[in-house]
């Protein structure tokens, strides 16, 4: 999936039509932000949500992969986890950890 | 997954023929320093996001947002107001906050688009040019649908309260005026409306303050669809564990009309007396898109638009998020704002003459209460494809019950999206 992925997203920053910014890198920080709705503008939470940002990036690809697995139980993250794939985890991790 | 390169093209065909033209007529952002300006048309949770988020990835476009409220009131959370649990003023935001991206705030209402011309123009008279619009109005509420709504609305005898605001205070006073052993009688338009479950927790909120005011009262729900329409396995837990008997649920009950004066609800089946009427009546795409010919669903009722880029399918350099599109994804709140994350990543990519990205993610989070102390939620993640649109991801769905977790975090949730919509 990881290969995949990447493959489509080379493919496509070679379509474009100037390459000043990386189609990895909009994918990355579009999908970041669908997890800021919840968790907070740059993924600092205001309450009870867990912020999430700053965390170590292998934390946090451990902690999607175990709510998508269901190996840690939460209330909705299987539910958000189920929906990325592992180039995408690691993606987001390495966005988040340098949020601080 | 896998995107061939016909899909590809399928997928960018018209971004890529609309970037082409784009560079043509305007000389092109690298050889001319004329900046690129994007104009947001309405400041709810999507467009007030699509602003944030173009000023924040697209520092190079001007943004100006349109919008004729002082301040942005929250559907989601309103229903708690009805409930006493919450104030008008808790969810009440400014804009203020916005100036600092450098979005030019502009209060006022839309009374034509010339989409040939690329223009706005405002009911104070103003007329704005753009290279890209953003329209984000939410629904407009159909109110001549339903006989004699407007003459009981205009007697202040019924309100639909689909919009937060004075119609939001105005039914919780009534609410609260109502004497024990009233009735409540509440409707739900037929799908495809704003906020698939907030019929269904509007009663609970309503059923949870009669529970402790006045709890000889009763609640009929009127349901347009044939069934509960959203989360039922959790709303017919909450209806039978904190409100048992409380709640009449009438399926295929549609009302044709309202009589503000007799207090009547008029179904196809019989007329159903109350002493509160709240009455939902069905909705299309905002009336701005309607000013842009942008209602092009078979039904001229929703927008049909590119899913990757939320750009109209027949309207060039028009985009619509939010409540007005037609697609598979839930109209809500929180839906909306993704839809305005991707929008605006898509038109910072336009604008400067590159492919928008082709694989964008969308994810819906929407809990509900189900008492003052318990909620429950729905989520989902969606995946664009080529060819098929946004393809619902496995493991995703509502829970079946609510509990005092999922409250704290609906709480922390609408703190959340309103900073990050608004600050």
């Amino acid at each position: 999936m990881y290969k995949k992925t990447t493959l489509i997203l080379a493919g496509f920053a070679g379509l474009a039509l100037s390459g000043l910014s990386s189609a990895a890198d909009v994918h990355t920080k579009t999908i970041a932000a669908t997890c800021m709705s919840c968790h907070g503008p740059d993924g600092k939470s205001l309450g009870a949500i867990p912020s999430i940002a700053g965390l170590p990036k292998d934390y946090f690809v451990k902690a999607m992969q175990d709510y998508k697995s269901g190996k840690r139980v939460g209330t909705i993250m299987k539910k958000h986890a189920a929906g990325y794939n592992d180039a995408e985890f690691e993606a987001m991790g390495a966005y988040f950890a340098t949020l601080k | 997954m896998t995107l061939n390169r016909r899909d590809f093209l399928k997928v960018s065909g018209a971004g890529a023929a609309v970037a082409l033209t784009g560079c043509a007529t305007q000389g092109g952002s690298a050889a001319s320093p004329a900046k690129a300006h994007v104009v947001v048309v309405g400041a709810g949770f999507g467009g007030a996001t699509c602003a944030k988020y173009l000023r924040t990835w697209g520092p190079n476009i001007d943004v100006t947002l349109i919008e004729p409220n002082d301040k942005f009131v929250s559907c989601p959370i309103s229903n708690w107001v009805l409930a006493g649990m919450k104030s008008m003023d808790d969810i009440t935001h400014g804009y203020d906050k916005l100036s600092k991206y450098g979005i030019k705030m502009v209060k006022d209402y839309v009374t034509a688009i010339d989409t040939a011309k690329k223009v706005v123009t405002t009911k104070g008279g103003a007329s704005i040019g753009y290279d890209r619009l953003v329209l984000a109005p939410g629904v407009e509420v159909l109110t001549d649908s339903v006989k004699g709504y407007n003459e009981a609305s205009a007697a202040g005898k019924v309100v639909h309260a689909w919009k937060a605001g004075p119609e939001t205070a105005l039914l919780r006073k009534q609410l609260e005026d109502m004497p024990d052993g009233g009735v409540f009688v509440m409707s739900v338009p037929t799908a495809p409306y704003r906020c698939p479950p907030g019929p269904y927790e509007r009663a609970c909120m309503v059923a949870s303050y009669f529970k402790k005011a006045k709890p000889k009262s009763k609640i009929i729900l009127l349901d347009g669809n044939p069934d509960i329409a959203s989360k039922k396995g959790l709303f017919m837990w909450a209806w039978n564990t904190f409100y048992p008997g409380m709640i009449e649920y009438r399926p295929n009950n549609a009302p044709a009309a309202v009589d503000g004066s007799r207090m009547v609800v008029t179904t196809e089946f019989d007329d159903v007396k109350a002493d509160v009427m709240n009455v939902v009546p069905k909705q299309r795409a905002g009336e701005v898109c309607g000013l842009a010919g942008a209602r092009n669903d078979s039904g001229g009722v929703w927008c049909t638009v590119n899913l990757a880029t939320f750009e109209s399918t027949t309207v060039p350099n028009v985009h619509i998020i939010g409540d007005s599109v037609l697609s598979n994804l839930p109209k809500s709140g929180h839906m909306a704002t993704n839809h305005a994350k991707v929008c605006a990543a898509a038109i910072v990519e336009l604008v400067a003459g590159r492919q928008p990205n082709p694989i964008p993610v969308v994810a819906n989070t929407c809990y509900s209460a189900t008492s003052e102390t318990t909620a429950g939620h729905v989520a989902n993640v969606f995946r664009f494809e080529a060819g098929k649109g946004y393809v619902t991801q496995p493991d995703g769905g509502a829970t079946a019950t609510g509990d005092e977790l999922n409250f704290t975090y609906a709480e922390s949730w609408a703190q959340n999206i309103w900073t990050d919509i608004l600050s």
